[in-house]
C-alpha cells in the first residue's frame, strides 16, 4: 500500500481512477435524485439516484481506505483491563476509608433504603392510572344484561330464521355493538338432520342454529373460516380448528379451550336473539379466570 | 491548500479551549484489528443510524388517533372507507407525500437488516468466544439491545393499525394478559382499558419514537465506549497475542473504511426501500377486529414466537384456583428463559468447564471449542425450526399436505433437529481439529524435508 500521491505505478493508478469514478457517480446519483423529486418523475428515481449517491460515496471510500491508506499490520499495546491486584486493593480502601467518615451507616443506612422505597413506590404509583382495574369486565360481554338482543349483522341489519343457508356462517353482533371486540360470535346453520351434542347445550340452540364466540380461546384471532363438510371452525392465525357440533371443542393446533356457546333464541317476529350471554368468558384465558 | 489551513486553525483554536489535542491524537491512533465479522457490529450500528434519521421524518406525518374518520387520500379503492388517523396518515405518507413511500420502505427495511445485524453479530460473539472476560458486561448490553431492537421493531410495525399488525397485537394483548398473576391488570394497563381501545397506538408512538430508541442510543453509546476501553478481540495469528492488538489505525484507514461502510450500508437500505416493495398495509386495509387474515406473517424476527404460538400442543393447565392459558408457554415463557439463557451465558460457561478466569483477547475459531460450539448450533437449530414452524400454513397452502400432519412433524422436529444438530457439529469440530492436526505435521515435515 502507499500513501495518495506517492505515483509508485499502475496500481495505484487504478485505484485511485476506482475511487473518482464511485464520487462522480456519487454526485451525479445525487444531482439526479434531486431532478427527479423537483420534477416529480416518481420515487422509483428519486430512490435510485439516492442508492447510487450514498452506494459511490461508500464505495469510493472504502476503495480510498483500502488502496490508497496506510494498511494494517500496525501494533498497539495492550494493558490488562483489570486493575494489577495490589491496585484493587488500594483503590478499595481509600473509598472505604471516606466511607467510614460517613459514620454509623447501619441505622441511617437503613433508614435511607427505606425512605427510598417509599419514595419510588410513590412515584411509580401514578401509571396505574395508565388503565383502569378489570373487575369483572373480562367475563362478560355486550350480550349480557339486556335480556333476549336481535343478532345483527356487520350492516346492522337483523337475521330472521331462514336467512341464513344450511352450512353458512354469518358473523353477528349485538344491536348496539356492532364491530364489538368482544360479542362478536359466529352464527351457524346446521344441516336439519345434525343435532349438537355434549358440552354444546342443545336448549341453546334455535330453529337449527348455533352460535359461539368468534374469538379465539388460544390468542384471540377471529375464528372465521368454516368448513361446512367437517362442521369445523378454523383460526387462520394459528391453525386451531373446533368442532361446531361438539360444542367448538378444540380439535387441532394450540388452542385448549372450546369456544362458548351464545344462547339463541328466535322472537316473537321471527328474528334470530341471542338469550343471554356467552356460556363462559370468551377469549384467551388469564391467571385468576373464573 | 486553504482547506487544510482553516482546518489546522480551527484544531488549534478548539484545542486552546478543550485541551483535546492529545486526547484525539490517541485516539486517532487506536488500532483497529481486521476480519469481516468484526463489520457486523458496525452495520447493526449504521442500520440504527438509518432507522433514526428515515423514522425522523416519518413521525412529521404520522397521527396515532384512533377516533375513526372517512378516509379521503388519493388511494382510490379505500375512498370513503372509515378508517383510523392511524391508517389513513400511513397512506398518506404511502401516497400523497413526496418520497413518502420510499422513506416508509426504506424504514422498514432498515429495521429489518437492523435486527439480522444484531443477531449474525451476537452469533458472531458467541461462537468465537468473544463474550469471556472482560467482556461480559458488553455482552449483557448487547443481549439487552436486542430485546429491545425486537420491541421496537414490534411498535413499529404495530403503529398503521392495519388488519395484519391489529391482528398481532390482539395476540399481544392475549400474550400479555397470560403474565403470572397480574396479567388481565396489566393489559388493562398498557391499552388503556379491555381490546382493543382508543389508546394503545399512542402509547406504541410514544414508545417507538421517543422512549426505546433513547434507551437505545444510550445502550449504544455505552456498548462502543466500553469497545474502546477493552479495544477490539483479534483472532490468533502472526505476531498477534493477548497483550496487544494488530490492525488498521483509526485515522485514516479505519475511518475512512467505516464511513465508507456506513454510506454502503444507507445506500443497500435505500435500494432495497427503492425496489422491492414491503408491508403495504393498503393492501391489508384497516384493522377490523371481525376481519379474518389468512398467510398473515409477522416481521422475520417475530417468526420464532410466531412458530412457538403455532407448535405449541394443546394444554393449558387449570388447578389450584389458577389457570395458566396456553399462549403463556410459547408467549411468556419462552421469551424469558431465551433472554434468562442468554444473559447468563458467559457466567454459566465459565462456571461449567471451570476455564480459568483471567482475561481473554485472543478469539477462539468455533473448531476449537466444541462443546460450546455444538450447543449453539443446537440452540439456533430450535429457533429455526421454531421460525418455520410459523410459516406452516404458507407451506400446506403450497403443498396441499394435511396441516394436522404438518403440524405434528413440525412439533418432533423441533424437539428432534436440534438434538441431531448437536451431534453433528461435534463431530464436525472434532474431524476439523484432527484435520488441523494433521495438516500441521505435513508442515512439519515439510520444514524438515524442503524437498519433500
Ligand atoms: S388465535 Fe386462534 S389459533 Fe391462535
Amino acid at each position: 500500500m502507499a500513501e495518495s500521491g506517492s505515483g509508485d505505478g499502475a496500481a495505484v493508478r487504478r485505484v485511485r481512477r476506482t475511487v473518482l469514478v464511485a464520487f462522480a457517480g456519487a454526485t451525479l446519483g445525487g444531482i439526479g435524485s434531486v431532478v427527479a423529486y423537483a420534477l416529480d418523475l416518481g420515487q422509483h428515481w428519486v430512490g435510485l439516484g439516492l442508492a447510487v449517491a450514498f452506494l459511490g460515496v461508500g464505495g469510493g471510500l472504502v476503495a480510498w481506505g483500502h488502496g490508497l491508506m496506510p494498511g494494517g499490520g500496525d501494533v498497539e499495546e495492550r494493558p490488562p483491563v483489570g486493575p494489577p491486584a495490589a491496585d484493587e486493593r488500594a483503590a478499595g480502601a481509600s473509598l472505604r476509608d471516606r466511607g467510614a467518615m460517613v459514620g454509623r451507616r447501619g441505622l441511617l443506612g437503613g433508614a435511607l433504603a427505606t425512605a427510598l422505597s417509599a419514595t419510588g413506590l410513590a412515584a411509580l404509583v401514578p401509571t396505574l392510572s395508565l388503565g383502569p382495574s378489570p373487575g369483572d369486565a373480562l367475563r362478560h360481554t355486550a350480550w349480557a344484561g339486556a335480556g333476549a338482543q336481535r343478532l345483527v349483522t356487520r350492516e346492522g341489519r337483523a337475521v330472521a330464521v331462514d336467512e341464513l343457508q344450511v352450512g353458512g356462517l354469518l358473523t353477528v353482533f349485538p344491536r348496539d355493538h356492532v364491530g364489538d371486540a368482544d360479542a362478536q360470535a359466529v352464527l351457524i346453520r346446521l344441516a336439519d338432520d345434525v343435532t349438537v351434542r355434549a358440552p354444546a347445550e342443545v336448549s341453546a340452540t334455535a330453529a337449527g342454529h348455533v352460535a359461539y364466540s368468534k374469538v379465539c380461546t388460544h390468542a384471540g384471532c377471529p375464528v372465521g373460516l368454516y368448513e361446512a363438510i367437517e362442521q369445523q371452525l378454523f383460526c387462520p392465525c394459528h391453525q386451531s380448528s373446533f368442532d361446531v357440533v361438539e360444542g367448538a371443542r378444540p380439535l387441532m393446533g394450540p388452542a385448549a379451550r372450546p369456544l362458548p356457546q351464545l344462547p339463541l333464541g328466535v322472537d316473537d317476529e321471527g328474528f334470530l336473539v341471542a338469550t343471554g350471554d356467552f356460556s363462559d368468558a370468551v377469549g384467551p384465558g388469564w391467571w385468576s379466570r373464573p | 491548500m486553504v482547506v487544510t489551513a482553516v482546518i489546522a486553525r480551527l484544531a488549534s483554536w478548539l484545542d486552546q479551549r478543550l485541551g483535546a489535542a492529545r486526547a484525539a491524537e490517541a485516539g486517532a491512533g487506536k488500532v483497529f484489528p481486521e476480519h469481516w465479522s468484526f463489520l457486523l457490529g458496525e452495520i447493526a450500528f449504521y442500520a440504527f443510524v438509518v432507522l433514526v434519521a428515515s423514522g425522523t421524518f416519518l413521525a412529521m406525518f404520522f397521527d396515532s388517533s384512533l377516533v375513526p374518520i372517512t378516509y379521503e387520500g388519493s388511494y382510490a379503492p379505500l375512498h370513503g372507507a372509515e378508517v383510523t388517523p392511524a391508517f389513513a396518515s400511513v397512506l398518506d405518507i404511502s401516497f400523497d407525500v413526496p418520497a413518502g413511500l420510499l422513506v416508509r420502505q426504506v424504514h422498514h427495511w432498515a429495521a429489518l437488516v437492523f435486527v439480522a445485524a444484531i443477531v449474525v453479530h451476537l452469533l458472531r460473539i458467541f461462537f468465537t468466544g468473544a463474550f469471556r472476560r472482560p467482556r461480559e458486561v458488553n455482552w449483557l448490553v448487547g443481549v439487552t439491545l436486542l430485546g429491545l431492537a425486537i420491541l421496537e421493531g414490534f411498535a413499529g410495525y404495530s403503529l398503521p393499525d392495519d388488519l395484519l399488525s391489529g391482528t398481532g397485537l390482539r395476540v399481544g394483548y392475549s400474550i400479555t394478559q397470560s403474565v403470572p398473576v397480574v396479567g388481565d391488570h396489566l393489559a388493562f394497563l398498557v391499552w388503556g382499558g379491555e381490546y382493543p381501545g382508543t389508546e394503545i397506538a399512542s402509547r406504541l408512538f410514544i414508545g417507538h419514537v421517543w422512549i426505546l430508541p433513547a434507551v437505545m442510543g444510550a445502550l449504544i453509546a455505552g456498548h462502543l465506549l466500553l469497545v474502546v476501553r477493552q479495544k477490539h478481540t483479534q483472532f490468533p495469528g502472526p505476531r498477534r497475542t493477548e497483550d496487544n492488538v494488530v490492525g488498521e489505525r483509526l485515522w485514516p484507514t479505519y475511518l475512512a473504511k467505516s464511513v465508507g461502510l456506513l454510506f454502503l450500508v444507507t445506500g443497500v437500505m435505500v435500494l432495497l426501500g427503492t425496489l422491492f416493495q414491503v408491508n403495504p398495509v393498503w393492501l391489508y386495509g384497516p384493522y377490523d377486529p371481525a376481519a379474518v387474515t389468512t398467510g398473515a406473517q409477522p416481521d422475520w424476527y417475530m417468526g420464532w414466537l410466531e412458530g412457538a404460538l403455532r407448535l405449541t400442543p394443546s394444554v393449558a393447565f387449570r388447578g389450584f384456583g389458577v389457570e395458566v392459558p396456553n399462549v403463556f408457554l410459547p408467549g411468556v415463557l419462552l421469551p424469558g428463559l431465551t433472554f434468562a439463557g442468554l444473559y447468563a451465558y458467559p457466567f454459566v460457561e465459565q462456571w461449567w468447564t471451570g476455564a480459568a478466569d483471567r482475561e481473554h483477547h485472543l478469539l477462539q475459531r468455533p473448531r476449537d471449542h466444541p462443546h460450546r460450539t455444538a450447543f449453539g448450533v443446537a440452540v439456533v437449530t430450535f429457533y429455526v425450526s421454531l421460525f418455520v414452524g410459523g410459516s406452516n400454513d404458507v407451506l400446506v397452502a403450497q403443498t396441499g399436505w394435511d396441516i394436522a400432519v404438518v403440524i405434528n412433524v413440525m412439533r418432533a422436529m423441533v424437539v428432534v433437529l436440534p438434538l441431531v444438530a448437536w451431534w453433528v457439529t461435534r463431530r464436525l469440530c472434532r474431524q476439523l481439529q484432527a484435520d488441523d492436526v494433521h495438516a500441521g505435521q505435513v508442515e512439519r515435515i515439510r520444514e524438515r524435508v524442503p524437498d519433500a
